[in-house]
């Protein structure tokens, strides 16, 4: 239960980062700590203490294994995490050419 | 045995045409308009095809990824829900795409801006398919990363600020979609939607249940846009190409927000008015508070396009409280309502554009007299503007009569009067729009513009023709789309059978 909770109090830091944090680069790092938080809360789910890694081999059938598809599942979502962090990035880069600032509260031209 | 190939290729053809449309237009500038209207054209006709093959009385068509069998494998599941949804995708994505042709004019990248499009319409099919919640997460996160970089795409100051601030909410959204999927993966052991909802109904309403399920309405109420998560919605839609506003309003929320939801809160939770009443009251509160906070915002905005945005956020409110109110005729006039929404907000995106290129400006006060210049432009806003706010003969009367009829039904008299009452704001905000742009007065000098180009004009008229038949031939559609769709929400625990049973 402990690892969950851990899992739970990153990912509420990460989001403290994205909601208060006013420099855009503060930000994305917020968005790695969450996806970290969430990469790791998953592969908990899939881990047994004492399991061995779910190969087969051929000296006899593994009976204690740990769950192969979470970290599969992590695999895939850290790719999706790239995609997103680039993104961020380069718009950041973009944002900062234009505003000449990575202040969000400076970045303010669009209201109502 | 009806032939299932074609439920793969809805997320294929415009994969491929992602792939292409990069290789190739650097033969020849062109090849992205025609492979990207191609794909628009395919993907119509693929999911005209599958709603026909459904209304033969199918319940749906099952497609198991790599013959790989539930649970184990991914399958992609083509009920009359998912029929549903893949045909308004598609009947929008056309004309925008038709509408893209022009409107890319000024800009470089052309190729780019297809890609990203084929990307976007590839994960919104994929989101209507597929049976698997980790998947559906994938393609949750195509089509979203598509449309943040769709919403920057003009680069400009604006554009940047709104696609960063959009990207920021809503991967917060997918985010917390992502920590509740690993919850219920930790909880039930399995990925496959139907596997799921069984193991959810032998756990029983537990508060983990409900801890879950509120992280996942987290994230898709920050993807529908619902109040107090709408934030990102006006800068986006003005701030995006045309073509783009009116996926994202008339399509992308309503897939990734609403569609989700409904299939995840239905079927895989198993929920229903009856067996929890709490949940719904809360859908209804939160639909009411969309509706008049959106509406009310959309009255005073002197940008056109920044006034239909709002106006999304109300009309999604609508689609929440036919859900909420979860009765027969309360969720017929929901998914009526999507598909009447999501061609008449396309329309007046488009011809919001239209007015915007003709004559340079984006502000209420600085256009007018625009009728005598733009006829078909100016008809098809006003026609657009009919069905939205409610008149018959179109699509948005039909909806919004059946929602309240839902609501008359529940006896629920009160909630039949508000929405009945903002109909009328609709109706308000939208008028102000045409009298202020089209009509002619005599003390507004006209301002000068030119009709817009055939192509433009073809997408026009083509979501007004969309509009007007599924208000007149409102039986026909009732009968083979939206109440199957309907029965497949209702069906709850149903949609199990039909996959792990079939």
């Amino acid at each position: 239960m402990v690892p969950f909770l851990a899992c739970v109090l990153l990912f509420l830091f990460g989001l403290y980062a994205v909601l208060l944090k006013r420099n855009i680069i503060k930000i994305i790092i917020g968005f790695s700590i969450m996806e970290y938080a969430v990469n790791l809360f998953f592969a908990f789910a899939g881990f047994k203490r004492g399991a061995l890694a779910p190969i087969i081999t051929e000296v006899g059938v593994v009976k204690d294994f740990v769950d192969p598809l979470p970290q599969a599942l992590v695999l895939t979502s850290i790719v999706i995490a790239l995609a997103t962090t680039a993104l961020m990035l380069a718009m950041a880069m973009r944002i900062y050419e234009k505003y000449k600032t990575f202040d969000i509260t400076e970045i303010r031209r669009l209201k109502g | 045995m009806q032939d299932t190939n074609f439920v793969p290729m809805l997320v294929a053809v415009p994969l491929l045409g992602a792939f292409l449309i990069p290789l190739l237009s650097k033969l020849w500038k062109g090849f992205a308009d025609l492979v990207g209207n191609l794909v628009g054209v395919i993907l119509l006709g693929f999911a005209i095809y599958g709603v026909v093959t459904l209304s033969t009385g199918t319940p749906g068509i099952v497609y198991k990824m790599g013959g790989w069998l539930p649970p184990v494998g991914i399958t992609l599941v083509y009920d009359s829900l998912a029929a549903l949804v893949v045909l308004v995708i598609n009947l929008v994505a056309l004309p925008a795409l038709l509408f893209s042709t022009r409107y890319l004019d000024p800009y470089t990248g052309r190729w780019k801006y297809y890609t990203l499009f084929m990307l976007l319409l590839a994960g919104l099919n994929g989101i209507a398919i597929s049976g698997d919640m980790f998947n559906m997460f994938v393609f949750i996160e195509i089509s979203a990363v598509a449309s943040y970089a769709l919403v920057a795409f003009g680069t400009g100051a604006e554009e940047l600020e709104a696609g960063f601030k959009y990207m920021v909410m809503g991967e917060v959204g997918g985010l917390s979609l992502l920590f509740a999927i690993a919850m219920l993966y930790a909880k039930t052991s399995t990925l496959n939607m139907a596997d799921m909802s069984q193991a959810l109904a032998s756990m029983g309403h537990t508060p983990f249940f409900w801890f879950v399920l509120a992280t996942l309405l987290v994230g898709f109420a920050i993807k529908m846009a619902m109040v107090p998560f709408h934030s990102w919605l006006p800068d986006a839609h003005l701030s995006a190409p045309a073509p783009v506003s009116a996926m994202l309003s008339g399509v992308f929320v309503k897939v990734l927000g609403i569609y989700a939801m409904a299939r995840v809160v239905f079927n895989v939770f198993g929920l229903s008015r009856p067996t929890a009443p709490g949940f719904f009251n809360m859908l209804v509160g939160f639909g009411l508070v969309s509706i008049l906070v959106g509406g009310l915002l959309a009255i005073n905005q002197k940008n056109y396009k920044r006034l239909l945005a709002y106006s999304t956020v109300s009309q999604i409110g609508y689609i929440l409280l036919g859900f909420g109110i979860g009765n027969y005729w309360g969720v017929v006039g929901a998914l009526f309502h999507v598909i009447g929404h999501a061609a008449t907000k396309g329309l007046l995106f488009l011809a919001s554009r239209s007015i915007e290129r003709a004559t340079g400006s984006r502000e209420l006060g600085e256009i007018g007299g625009l009728e005598k210049s733009m006829p078909v432009t100016a008809w098809s806003y006003i026609l657009g503007t009919m069905s939205l706010a409610g008149a018959p003969p179109f699509a948005g009367f039909i909806s919004k009569l059946l929602i309240i009829l839902g609501a008359v039904a529940s006896k629920m008299y009160w909630l039949a009067i508000v929405a009945a009452l903002f109909s009328t704001v609709t109706l308000g905000y939208l008028v102000r729009v045409i009298s202020k742009v089209f009509i002619g007065r005599k003390d507004v000098v006209p301002t000068p513009a030119a009709e817009s180009p055939p192509m433009i004009l073809l997408a026009l008229i083509m979501l007004v023709a969309i509009a007007l038949v599924f208000g007149v031939a409102f039986q026909p559609v009732l009968d083979n789309i939206v109440q199957p769709a309907a029965e497949a929400l209702f069906g709850g625990l149903a949609y199990a059978r039909l996959v792990l049973g079939g």
